[in-house]
């Protein structure tokens, strides 16, 4: 949240060609078959940061003190957080399964650009005040 | 000791120096934390010459306290006390927002700040480590420009410094705006856009010690709870009882704004001559449809989000932003002035909260002029040119700028209703001090005492060791749910009222058992723990000092003003009666532990271990 108000959860898409996998030097990131998550082997990863350079949407984190990367694993196909915002009724997080098209890609962006457009949709003109 | 990340941060601003504090754990278990444990602080370190600290001087210590529930129990708070410039006692004032989670996840439970800078400063806490930084350039800056300021630079130092982490999350932050730079005393300690501690004036404080903003990054877990599976189940079952209040859900307590008035004959009308209307276009309904950014936003782990934003889109008022007014400030900034427009509500709060002032306290002072303006008592002259007219918006805009420049009439309207109503009584001739809306140096909340129909009870306000605070009030059985001896657990623990106020006291204690293993069961926080902190309130509160006193005999009381009977609505007529106050005064005194003249017993002090407070006692005036 770089402006109150303006919230959004900064979660993994699961692009459809992975620029994290593809960049990781130690073969520390692998995908999910089942579920399309990113798996981050601890053991392999040496937290370079490879990774959150690649994504689009510096969406992957380092551990602040331990030495590996952090990307949202799905719960392994049932995600606790969806759980937890329907029932507070928030109705903002729910398991989507994949369309046969659509680009997931499109949503791994920084907050910084997501926080400008929402800025622009709820104060209009102001919104580049904002932020 | 589990609950506590163990450690206080103390800054002195005068000498630039920071260092680590600790306190054992017999304290902490004695005053949890917040409220509690700022009260003991403060005495500790001031309470031999009380009477003589300025709340305004260096020699005043400001804190900025979580407490061990803080980020564990859902609706975490900040608590800001120190020397209070508005009742010259102690005034546990909390705010909402990430500030506390993200302090304890950087390793402290608070901040204890004294002295004062020589040019403006700002706290940057990272982590384990703090620095005292150069305030300068965002000094007179107003809300939206002073966060935007701080979380760019913050910001761009953090991915500087560790390029490869991914991305920062802000730092959440605590900051003052301009009319607290000026010591005006009806100022708040703010929070986002939207939230204040506002009760106590310690945005003054903060401006005093020319300290802008507090700010911390965390990275860290929060402290070890002592059973983290009985922590769960409860943040669940306290959840599962705000999912419930669907009223506060969807529009917080902005439905009030004409609820209080029309249903409840106790809202604010024109300096509370009145408390009672029907103006339909004030209705929620109107706030909701034309107002409201509709988008549901929490702090962290907060399951009822009750505060709203709103923003004018159109209309002369374009661009205003600031709450979707709570119920409070619908009251204090708009009913009260005689504004009855959502939009003209709207603007007058997002003026109020860019200067930085409480919106209460702001909106009290700003009815206390409208009202001596309508007796002549304060003309046009007096108010440079102003026509301070009822429900002119931009009149009362106006003059909140005059009061956060201090300008003409606006420097004495500056030290609040109280200390404005003695000083403006001296320059006119005039006893003005009837329509000071006030309790102890404090504006009273938006809830009245005359109809009977709200949670405010004609003693409420009376022995309220915070004066005015309707978020503390003091009720009868002293057990009652929304009486300041259950409130007192709240804001020591620190954490929000609105989210514990749906299960009863028994969970909350349940709840500090399970993060610091403490056992303290109903009985005996009423008679013990609860009571020490009250009390020591209370001394503190009578000793007053350097410039107001209360006198129990006199000060004990409500604004003559709700001796008058209402003028309008189904309630016409009615008042409250004297005698009443009186014999709850009376039954108040005596269940909590205070003599006929409503200083704390002695007996009552040696039996909860404070005999330290019974010197004190010699020193309070008669």
């Amino acid at each position: 949240m770089l402006a109150p108000t303006i919230e959004f959860p900064h979660f993994c898409a699961q692009c459809e060609d992975y620029p994290c996998v593809e960049s990781c030097s130690f073969d520390a990131l692998s995908v999910n078959e089942e579920t399309g998550a990113v798996i981050v082997d601890k053991e392999q990863c040496t937290a370079c940061g490879q990774c959150v350079q690649a994504c689009p949407g510096r969406i992957p984190h380092i551990h602040p003190t331990e030495k590996y990367a952090i990307i949202c694993d799905l719960c392994g196909g049932d995600p606790q957080c969806t759980k937890v915002c329907e029932e507070g009724r928030w109705n903002v997080l729910w398991v989507v399964p994949k369309p046969p098209s659509g680009s997931y890609k499109l949503y791994a962006r920084r907050p910084k650009e997501i926080t400008e457009d929402l800025a622009e949709n709820l104060y209009g003109e102001y919104g580049k005040e904002l932020v | 000791m589990f609950g506590y990340a163990g450690k206080f941060l103390e800054v002195d601003l005068t000498s630039e120096t920071i260092k680590d504090t600790t306190f054992d754990e017999e304290l902490l278990r004695q005053f949890i934390g917040g409220r509690g444990l700022g009260t003991k602080i403060l005495w500790d370190r001031l309470g031999d010459r009380w009477e003589t600290i300025d709340p305004l001087g260096p020699e005043n210590i400001l804190l900025f306290l979580t407490g061990p529930l803080t980020g564990y129990f859902p609706g975490g708070r900040t608590c800001v006390t120190g020397k209070s410039p508005q009742s010259n006692g102690i005034v546990g004032s909390t705010v909402a927002g990430e500030f506390p989670v993200e302090l304890r996840c950087a390793g402290y439970d608070g901040i204890i700040v004294t002295g004062k800078a020589k040019n403006p400063v700002s706290i940057y806490v990272k982590d384990g480590d703090a620095q005292i930084r150069d305030a300068r350039h965002i000094w007179g800056k107003k809300r939206v420009a002073t966060m935007r300021t701080l979380t760019r630079e913050i910001r761009a130092e953090l991915e500087k410094q560790s390029p490869l982490y991914g991305e920062w999350k802000e730092p959440a932050m605590l900051y003052i705006g301009p009319a607290a730079e000026n010591k005006a005393i009806p100022t708040a300690v703010l929070a986002k856009w939207t939230h204040g501690a506002g009760y106590g004036g310690y945005g003054a404080v903060m401006g005093s010690k020319n300290l802008k903003a507090v700010l911390a990054n965390g990275t860290g877990p929060l402290p070890p709870a002592a059973d983290m599976k009985k922590v769960q189940s409860l943040i669940d079952k306290i959840s599962k009882a705000c999912y419930g209040n669907d009223s506060f859900r969807r529009w917080g307590t902005g439905a009030a704004g004409y609820t209080v008035g029309h249903d409840q004959s106790s809202e604010p009308v024109k300096n509370w001559q009145e408390e009672w209307h029907d103006e339909t276009g004030f209705g929620v309904d109107k706030f909701e449809n034309k107002v409201w950014v509709k988008r549901y936003w929490g702090d962290f782990g907060c399951p009822t989000t009750c505060l709203k934003v709103a923003f004018v889109k159109t209309g002369p008022y374009k661009g205003a932003i600031g709450d979707n007014p709570d119920y409070e400030l619908q009251a204090y900034l708009g009913t009260n002035l005689g504004i009855f427009i959502p939009e003209d509500n709207v603007y007058l709060t997002d003026v109020i909260e860019d200067l930085g002032f409480c919106g209460i306290q702001g909106g009290n002072i700003l009815g206390f002029a409208g009202e001596l303006y309508q007796r002549g008592i304060l003309t046009a002259q007096d108010f440079g040119g102003l026509d301070l007219k009822w429900g002119d918006t931009k009149a009362f805009a106006s003059l909140a700028q005059m009061i956060a420049d201090r300008k003409g009439i606006g420097d004495i309207l500056a030290e609040g209703t109280y200390r404005a109503a003695v000083k403006i009584s001296e320059m006119k001739g005039v006893d003005v001090m009837p329509y000071a809306i006030h309790v102890k140096g404090i504006g009273i909340g938006a809830h009245g005492t005359r109809s009977g129909l709200d949670f405010s009870t004609p003693v409420a306000y009376v022995t309220n060791v915070q004066g005015g605070d309707h978020t503390s009030t003091s009720q009868l059985p002293i057990d009652n749910p929304f009486s300041e001896l259950t409130v007192t657990l709240y804001d020591s623990g620190v954490f929000c009222w609105f989210n514990a106020m749906n299960s009863p006291i028994q969970v909350s204690l349940d709840f500090l058992e399970a993060v610091t293993g403490w056992r303290i069961t109903p009985f005996q926080w009423y008679n013990k723990v609860g009571r020490r902190i009250i009390h020591m309130q209370r001394v503190a509160l009578l000793l007053g000092g350097p410039d107001a006193y209360w006198n129990p005999k006199r000060d004990d009381d409500i604004p003559p003003r709700f001796y008058e009977p209402l003028p309008t609505g189904p309630k016409a007529g009615q008042s409250t009666e004297k005698a009443t106050v009186e014999s709850m005064k009376a039954e108040y005194y005596q269940k909590i532990g205070w003599g006929k003249r409503g200083i704390p017993r002695k007996a009552e002090l040696r039996r909860l271990g404070l005999e330290y407070l019974s010197d004190a006692l010699k020193r309070i005036k008669k």
